[in-house]
């Protein structure tokens, strides 16, 4: 899928990949699409918690060798 | 939908007590909150302009993990067990403690406290420092960062009776 920002947040340990995907979300337009990076296995549960509260949506998570993919949409 | 509000007390004045404020601070603030943070008694050294005097104390705390931040495998995961009554005489035992621990910290990614810090105050968190306490501990205005308020504890209740998340560190 496409995006518009990625965000390399691989080594990072809580809350820096969610404070770093808030800002670069913060450089994007509304509809555009962040891809996140990250190596912080406790950012699953907290990239959904941060979609639900903040009204962005999260379009798919994925792993792959220790290393999670995320897709969000900005609201 | 009305903008949420937390009010942390922040009491604490050691390296790894400094975390729990700045980082619920932080993540509270990314989620769109409104935070202030009321520094009180030992947690007005996280309002210091030099933060590099917050240390951990393993002395008199056994829920703390005493693991090396180098070496094999099989070193880091060693647990030194090493008795209050050793860890009180040996000169500057606090400052290799602490050393190791940012090296920990280091290790795994995690923010330091002076990041957190600039992270809050760029978003916007507001800090306040107990007044009574600035003055009871003979600290000076000056030995803090700026951008921050001074006030008690009905400055405190202003916000916090407000608030939806209000916590005591």
């Amino acid at each position: 899928m496409n995006f518009d920002k990625e965000l390399d947040a691989r080594g990072l340990n809580c809350p820096l990949p969610i404070l770093r995907t808030k800002k670069s979300l913060g450089e994007l337009e509304s509809g555009q699409v962040l891809k996140v990076s990250s190596t912080d296995p406790g950012s699953v549960k907290d990239m959904q918690a941060f979609a639900k509260q903040t009204g962005n949506e999260l379009l798919s998570t994925a792993e792959n060798g220790g290393e999670f993919i995320f897709l969000m949409r900005k609201h | 939908m009305e903008t949420k509000k937390m009010a942390l007390i922040a009491t604490k004045g050691t390296l790894d007590w400094a975390y729990p404020p700045f980082i619920l601070a932080s993540t509270a603030a990314a989620l769109g909150y409104e935070v202030q943070i009321f520094f009180t008694f030992y947690g007005l050294q996280l309002l210091k302009k030099d933060l590099s005097n917050l240390k951990v104390s393993p002395l008199g705390n056994p829920g703390m993990p005493m693991k090396m931040p180098f070496g094999p495998k099989w070193f880091k995961g060693i647990n030194w067990n090493i008795p209050n009554a050793v860890q009180s005489l040996v000169p500057g035992y606090e400052n290799i403690a602490t050393g190791l621990m940012k090296q920990t910290i280091a290790n795994n990614g995690v923010a330091t406290i002076p990041d957190l810090r600039d992270l809050c105050q760029e978003a916007e968190v507001k800090m306040i420092a107990c007044q009574m306490t600035v003055e009871l501990f003979g600290f000076d205005h000056s030995d803090f960062i700026g951008d921050i308020e001074y006030g008690g504890a009905a400055t405190f209740f202003e916000f916090a009776g407000e608030t939806d998340i209000c916590l005591f560190i």
